[in-house]
C-alpha cells in the first residue's frame, strides 16, 4: 500500500523556489539588483511595484518578452561645484529584468508612477488561463 | 555612518529603542545627499511614497527632524507572492552645522525625494576696532 505523506510547508517550499528562479538573476552577481521589487498577484494578473525616488517616469524604461520583464532607467545627481557632505542615495544607470509567473497580455499592461513609486499591472494572457472542463456523464 | 546604497535593504530605524512611536508602523531611515555650495547647503532626502503634506521638518536646538508618513497602498485582491522591501514611514535626524541660517530654510517634496535648502549665515564681517591713544 502507497502511503502519501502530505506537509503543508513542502507546497510553501515549492512556490518559493519558483519564486526564487523567476528572481535568480545571479550571473550578474557583480552588480546588486536595484530596484527592490515586490510582486503580487491573483489568478488574473499581477502587479509589480518598485521604489524610485526622484526618478521622472521619461527615464523609466519597461520591456516586456514573453515572460520576462525588464526595467532599465537612470537619476542624475546634481551638485556638481559642490562640497559633498554625504553620498548615499543611489545615482547613475540601473538595468534589472525578472520572470512574471505566467505570460501576459502586453498590449493591456498599464504602468502609473506616483510619488517615486512604479507600479506596473500585467494581466495574465488568455490562452494562459486556467479552463473549466466540463465532465460528460454518458 | 551610513554607507553608499550598495544593496537594496532599506535600513530599519533603531529610533524604536529610545522613544515609542504612537503608529505602529515600520520606520525606515532615508538615504540622504547632503552637499554644500557657495550660498547653501542642500539636503535630499529618499522617501519614496511620501507626499509633501506627509512630510514633517523641525528644526530645534541645531537639530533638524526629517519625519515622512505613507498612505499604504497594498493592491486589493492580491496576495504577495514576492517581496523585495517593505514599506513603512521614514525618520532621520541630523545636527546641524553653525553655518546655516535657520530662518532661511525652504522645503519641497517632488517624486517621494525631500529637498531643504538651507540658506548659509553671513559670514561675519571683520570689526575694526579704534584704539585710542590717551
Amino acid at each position: 500500500m502507497l502511503i502519501r505523506t502530505y506537509s503543508p510547508w513542502s507546497v510553501m517550499d515549492r512556490i518559493q523556489r519558483e519564486m526564487n528562479q523567476l528572481f535568480d538573476d545571479s550571473y550578474r552577481s557583480d552588480r546588486f539588483r536595484y530596484p527592490a521589487v515586490n510582486m503580487w498577484t491573483n489568478d488574473r494578473s499581477a502587479v509589480v511595484t518598485a521604489e524610485l525616488p526622484g526618478f521622472s517616469s521619461k527615464d523609466i524604461d519597461i520591456s516586456i518578452l514573453d515572460k520576462t520583464v525588464m526595467l532599465k532607467g537612470k537619476r542624475e545627481i546634481d551638485g556638481e561645484k559642490a562640497t559633498w557632505h554625504r553620498q548615499e542615495r543611489m545615482s547613475g544607470e540601473f538595468e534589472r529584468s525578472f520572470e512574471l509567473p505566467f505570460p501576459v497580455e502586453v498590449d493591456k499592461v498599464k504602468a502609473s508612477f506616483d510619488n517615486g513609486i512604479l507600479s506596473i499591472t500585467l494581466p495574465r494572457a488568455e490562452a494562459d488561463k486556467p479552463r473549466k472542463i466540463e465532465i460528460k456523464s454518458t | 555612518m551610513a554607507d553608499k546604497q550598495t544593496n537594496i535593504e532599506k535600513t530599519q530605524s533603531d529610533q524604536m529603542q529610545t522613544t515609542e512611536r504612537s503608529r505602529s508602523q515600520n520606520v525606515f531611515v532615508p538615504p540622504v545627499d547632503i552637499y554644500e555650495t557657495d550660498d547653501e547647503v542642500v539636503l535630499l532626502a529618499d522617501m519614496p511614497g511620501v507626499e509633501q503634506k506627509n512630510v514633517d521638518i523641525t528644526l530645534e536646538n541645531d537639530v533638524l527632524t526629517i519625519e515622512g508618513s505613507i498612505e499604504s497602498k497594498t493592491p486589493e485582491g492580491y496576495e504577495l507572492v514576492w517581496s523585495e522591501y517593505g514599506t513603512g514611514d521614514y525618520f532621520r535626524s541630523f545636527n546641524l552645522s553653525d553655518n546655516i541660517d535657520q530662518s532661511k530654510v525652504n522645503a519641497r517634496v517632488t517624486d517621494g525625494v525631500l529637498k531643504i535648502i538651507f540658506a548659509k549665515t553671513e559670514p561675519a564681517k571683520p570689526k575694526k576696532i579704534k584704539v585710542n591713544l590717551e
